[in-house]
Formats: structure tokens, sequence, C-alpha cells
């Protein structure tokens, strides 16, 4: 298929560049909003504020206020007093453009202006941060001067952000809750429906057409309308054994619920597509219908087993409303996107809160796209049949 | 090792008959192939004997034991598949020793085994690849010898050499043959529509049309004596001639009136009766020579010839119009041209009837009972 795709696009110059021109709009559109959370993340929270995350390669310009030395560092010079310094911790680790001694006017003067402050006092601040402050009379009280300058910033990184989400904002937590729903959640439907659709695709019994039917039709079937009967029948069923209403066990099986249909339906359809010759190899070998399931059919399903994995693991990882319906809104049952939604109104304004959270929800699901994304490319059966 | 005894078996999709009663005796140690034009039934035969469908009436005996409800794996066969069946995740090693380990052997037995099939068949050096690693040729030596492993007493090749090209298919076909010699007391059973196989392989042919056996016999018997127009037709390329004709006297030896030729007598009884009725007159296209004297069995215009080098086919229009000629294969190098005067012979021995429902005048078995 790989072949045919790349020969029709493969005509013409124009065809193949506009295919590599489609391809890139496609990456573009689809990795800037993820890189844009990552970078944002990753930023120290008062230049997110400050700038967009596109600015922060580069340097940032930035007003900043601080104190000039107190008065007690001041010397005499040339009959004026004088305090010398910088206004930086470490010189020229940035730039000052401008500055100014009041706050509603911070970058009044430019940087190397000499300014003058009335009363013979003059304020020379240059661009590496050194300043000259004089005056004709000695300086007093125990404060320095405050000042206020724009200094453009360089691209400033860190994980601060990650500690504090992660061990302060419950994400961490959250996010084992999430991982304890999805993995059961993937594997619990795909052991079900592995077998059913092996039983479905090869093994002959009354009713099998009409059993068929149904799993095709379940699929269209809404999920908003089976979750309160089915929060019902759950509930119904956990009294008798004496089980509570929210449970991590509630909601795998209605995860595995949601999700069989799909399932079998997929992996029924793969597996029919097996070739006839090698279960009738197999049989003639003397296996068991037990035995080709396990030897032949299973491992050949292994990347329409993985697709499924992917998909069912996503939609579990991204669901809000089985997860709202099923479990407890407890710091020991919230997952992530519970988590997020809170976030959202409690933390709406805090960006770095936010986009570090959602990047912690979307790592995962990226890992296993890119973990398992080459079953859906490579053809394992290559080999088995002439030409395959 | 093992003989099969097929007695009136019938195989049915609901109301659609494939098989209609095949009944067919085959000895230990035969080599029997199974021909017929695409649809005829033949592999769903093979698949019966294999198991792999069941029969719907009669009785399929191997080694004198019913085996009408015995599952694929306790018939003592294997089968080859057109399409391998190889298991595309398993080494050529694993690929031969899944029967045995299904069957729990002991692990020594296994490895032996298989070397020892892997050895007959050259595949020594390549027991740790995977299929997709191996050429067309490779893939089907895997499945013979994954058939060999099993010690089989039957062994069944479905169309096994239809997917490979010309020049490997006729290798393969001569190690097929050189395997069976090496196993003289297996019995094989073959399929395929191809009838240069079928006569090259077989011991005896069994021709096949709508489910139904139309004859068997060797190759030899086949080709110099066809029980039916079918048969004659189906074996030998091109076709043989079949000609309407006229029986003008019967007796021992029968005068033949042809249309479109001239007056010949037959070498095969016919009953008194059969005199004056209409009947088919055949002659092979290798079988006709260009006449030396004035008089011949047939005389018209080369309508065409096709050169093919050792022989050309060449197309005679006898007067019955140049849509229906008749074919004569003559050597590659007779001067033959297009619009000649063509005046071709046969001997009387190589002259066949057919009586008006196609049967042959020569007695011949059907139902193959020991040969």
């Amino acid at each position: 298929m790989a072949q045919a795709s790349g020969k029709s696009a493969g005509k013409s110059f124009f065809g193949r560049f506009g295919v590599h021109l489609a391809v890139l709009f496609f990456v573009l559109i689809w990795t800037l909003p993820t890189i844009g959370i990552l970078v944002t993340s990753l930023r120290d929270k008062n230049q997110i504020v400050a700038s967009g995350w596109w600015t922060s390669f580069s340097s940032s310009m930035q007003t900043s206020a601080t104190r000039l030395s107190p008065p007690s560092s001041q010397v005499q010079k040339d009959g004026k007093f004088v305090i010398e310094g910088n206004l930086f911790e470490t010189p020229g680790s940035s730039a000052v453009s401008a500055f100014g001694t009041r706050s509603a006017q911070p970058t009044e003067f430019k940087a190397g202006d000499v300014a003058d402050l009335k009363d013979g006092v003059t304020l020379q601040v240059n661009a590496d941060g050194s300043y000259v402050f004089a005056s004709p009379v000695a300086f007093d009280g125990d404060n320095g001067r405050r000042v206020y300058y724009a200094a453009t910033m360089p691209p400033k990184f860190t994980t601060d952000n990650y500690n504090t989400v992660l061990l302060s904002e419950g994400i961490g937590r959250s996010f084992l809750n999430s991982l304890t729903v999805t993995i059961p959640a993937t594997i619990i439907p795909i052991m079900i429906a592995a077998f059913a659709a092996y039983a479905l695709a090869w093994m002959r019994f009354p009713g099998r057409a009409l059993l068929i039917a149904v799993i095709i039709g379940l699929l269209v079937v809404p999920l908003q309308m089976a979750l309160i009967p089915l929060l019902e029948l759950y509930n119904g069923v956990g009294n008798l054994f004496g089980v509570p209403s929210k449970t991590y066990l509630g909601i795998w099986l209605a995860h595995t619920g949601f999700g069989l249909p799909f399932a079998i339906y997929l992996l029924r359809s793969y597996m029919a597509g097996l070739p006839r010759e090698l279960m009738e190899s197999a049989r003639i070998d003397g296996a068991s219908d037990f035995e080709i399931f396990t030897k032949i059919v299973l491992p050949l399903s292994f990347p329409v087993l993985a697709s499924f994995a992917i998909f069912q693991f996503l939609w579990v990882w991204n669901d809000l409303l089985v997860a709202m319906v099923f479990l407890g809104s407890g710091n020991d049952q919230l997952v992530l996107t519970g988590r997020l939604n809170a976030l959202l109104g409690s933390r709406g304004g805090d960006w770095e809160i936010l986009t570090t959270s959602a990047f912690i929800t979307i790592i995962v699901p990226l890992l296993v796209f890119f973990s398992l994304q080459r079953y859906f490319v490579r053809g394992l059966l290559a080999g088995s049949v002439k030409g395959g | 090792m093992a003989n099969l005894k097929l007695r009136s078996v019938e195989k049915a999709y609901g109301s659609i008959k494939i098989l209609h009663g095949i009944d067919l005796d085959i000895q230990s140690g035969e080599f029997i192939v199974f021909v017929g034009p695409s649809g005829c039934g033949k592999s769903t035969l093979l698949r019966s004997i294999a198991g792999l469908e069941e029969i719907t009436g009669g009785t399929l005996e191997i080694d004198n034991e019913v085996v009408n409800d015995v599952p694929p794996s306790k018939r003592g066969i294997a089968m080859v598949f057109q399409s391998y069946a190889l298991y595309p995740h398993m080494t050529v090693y694993d690929n031969m020793a899944f029967g045995m380990k299904i069957a729990r052997e002991d692990k020594a037995e296994i490895d032996r085994r298989v070397r020892q099939a892997a050895e007959i068949l050259q595949l020594t050096k390549y027991l740790d690849r995977l299929p997709k690693a191996m050429s067309g040729g490779q893939r089907q030596r895997v499945a013979i010898g994954r058939a060999i492993v099993r010690n089989p007493k039957v062994f069944l090749f479905d169309e096994p050499l239809s997917n490979l090209d010309a020049a490997l298919r006729v290798a393969t076909r001569i190690e097929i043959a050189k395997l069976k010699e090496s196993m003289p007391n297996t019995t094989m059973i073959y399929v395929t529509h191809d009838q240069v196989e079928a006569m090259t392989l077989a011991d005896r042919i069994v021709v096949l049309k709508d489910g139904h056996v139309e004859q068997v016999g060797s190759p030899m018997q086949l080709y110099k004596k066809p029980g039916n127009l079918f048969v004659a037709q189906f074996i030998g390329s091109p076709a043989m001639n079949i000609l309407p004709a006229r029986v003008a006297k019967a007796g021992a030896t029968t005068e033949v009136a042809v249309d479109g030729g001239s007056s010949v007598s037959v070498p095969i009884a016919t009953p008194a009766g059969a005199a004056g009725t209409e009947i088919s007159f055949g002659v092979r296209p290798e079988d006709l020579y260009v006449s030396k004297g004035t008089k011949a069995l047939f005389e018209g215009k080369v309508d065409y010839i096709e050169q093919l080098g050792e022989v050309q086919l060449v197309y005679v229009d006898i007067g019955r119009g140049a849509d229906r000629p008749l074919t004569a294969k003559l050597p590659g190098n007779a001067a033959v041209e297009r619009g000649q005067t063509l005046r071709l012979d046969a001997d009387s021995g190589d002259l066949h009837i057919f009586d008006a429902n196609g049967s042959s005048f020569v007695p011949h078995e059907i139902e193959a009972k020991a040969a």
C-alpha cells in the first residue's frame, strides 16, 4: 500500500512537492501547540506573563526594579558624595536599555545618560548595569534608592514548575490514579476481544452471523445512554457483595464494556484476513483451536493488538465523563483530566501551572504512540504467502 | 505405506453438489494426480481426503480404516498448500517442528527429524531464517519439509507449483519426482491443472470434471486411449482435433466417413448396430503428417501457421470454414506456406472414434479398481 501511494504521488515533481508541502503543513499544525505547551511549562513564571513562548529562545525585554547600594557605601569624590555599583549581581548578565526613578516612568532615561534628579543630584546607569549616583550633599537614610530599569534578559528555563505541580498541586497523585485506571482498562478488553474475535472469525457455530451483527450494532450506541443504567447495575450487584459504589474495578469494567465492540470489530476483521491456509495447515499439524489462537493467530495479530491498544489507551486516558461517573473526586481517585478541570477553576490565571499539568497529561499518550507506532507501519505478514 | 479407498464420496454445500459419488482405489506407494479444469472439484476432493472438508456422503478409508469423522491430524496425512502456508513469525526450523511440538514429542527426536528433512531438501543452512527472507522455491521446499517431518502415510499436494515461475516450476517438479523416488512406500496425491505436471509425475492420473471422475489411468493410457471426448481434448496440447463422422461399416475394424475428409478404416471394433450412426472422429495434431502420395485423409488450404521453432502448428481449412480448422503439429523445418494446399495423413493406430455420447468404443476404466 505504501508502495502504491508512493507511486501515484511520485508521478510529477509538482505532485511530490505538493505532498511534501502538505505534510510539512500538517506536521506544523499538529506539533506547534505541543511545543508551545512544553516550552511554556519550562519557563520562569514571570517571563510567561511578560512575553509569548516563541520569544523565549531569544532575549526578552523586561522591566524590573531594584535598589541602589545604601548610603553607608558612599564615598567623597571631587567634592561630591558618590555611590557606585552595579544593578546586577553578576555584571554583564543582561543589558540595560533604559532606566528611571519613578514607577510611573520606569524607562524615562536611556542607558548611559546622566539623569538630573533635582538639587544637583545625578544618576547615570550604563548598559552593563554599572551606575554612578552623585549628590552635592551627603546621602542619608538606611535604604538605597529605588530605581527602575528595562533590561534584555537572556532565555531562562527551569524545571521549578514541574516540582511545584507534581508535589504540591496533586498532579503526581492524579498521574498515578490515571495509570491505575488506564492500564487495566486497556489490557482487559484486549484479552477478551482477542478470544472473541478469533471465535467470530474462524470458528463455526450457530448464530455467529447474528452475534457479529449485534456487535457491529453496539458500535453506534452512544456511551451517554448507557452510563447511568450501567452505574445502577454495578451498584446493585455491588450491594450484594458489599462493594462500594465508586471503585477502580467499576471503571475498569465500564471502560471494558465501552471498548469491547470496537475492539472485537477491529480484531475480527484483521484476523479474518489472515490466510485460511495457515489455520488449515496448523490443524493438519494437530493444533487445537486454542493452540491455533495462541501460537499462530495471536503472534500474527500483534500489529492490530498494538493499534487497538493505542486507541483504547488514549481514549481512556483522555476520558473525563466515565471517570466522573464511576470514580469519586477524592485525592486517591481523581484522574488527571479531572484534576486539570479542577485546576482550571482554582488556578485559572496561573499559566505555568496549567501548561505544566497539561504537558504531564499528554506525555504518556505521546510515549505510548511513539513506542507502538511502528506496528501500524510494519506488515508482520510479509513472507507467509507468495508476494506477501 | 497406506492405501486409500473412496466409495461414492459426495460433498455438497447446502443444495449445491460439488462431488457426485467418487469411487477411487489408491494403492500404497502410488503417485496419483488429480487433474481437471477449474471448478471440477479436484481441490475439494483433496481437502476431503485431508479432512479439511467433511464429506456429506460415502466412505473414505485410509489404511483400511474409515476416517470420515477422524480429524485431519489423526489421518496420517500431510499437506502442501499452493500458498505454502508457512507460519510467517516462525523460523524455518520452528515451521518444520511445529507439528511435532504440538504433539509434545521428544525434543531430541524433533531435532533429528527436522535436520534429516532439511538435509534431504538442502535447507540446513536456512533453518534459522524467517520465511520472508526466502525465495518462492525455498519456501515451497520448507512447506514440503514440514510435510516430510510429519512422516505421513499420505502426502497431499494442492497445486504446489502454481505460484512458482516457469523455470523454478520445472526444477521443483523434478525435485518432487526425486522425492517420491526416495520414498517409494509413501502414497502421494497431487492436484494440478497443469497437464504437463500430471503427465510427468503421475503413476496414474484421475481426470475430473464437474465432480465426476471421467477416467483413471496411467498417463500414456489416457493419452493413447482416452475414454471419452473430454479426456481426449483435455490431455495433450494442442487439443485433439474432433470432427463429426459417420460409421460406414461396423465390425472388427470400422469404416468411418469423416466430415471434411475421406473415408478411413479405423482398427477399433464397433457393434453391428453402429452402422450409419453419427460419431465423433478424433486425431491428435502431432499424429498428422504430410502425405507423400496423392491420396490422404485430409486435404485443405493452410490458413495460418504458428512457428514454435522445433515444431510448427499448422491450421488447415479442410472445407469446414476457416473458423473450424484442422490443427496439425508438423516439424519446425517442414516447408509449409500459407495458402498452400496440404495433404495430411495419420497412421490408423492413432485414430480415435467416440460414440454419440462422447464415450470411446475402446474398453476403458472409469472407476479405478486395483490396477
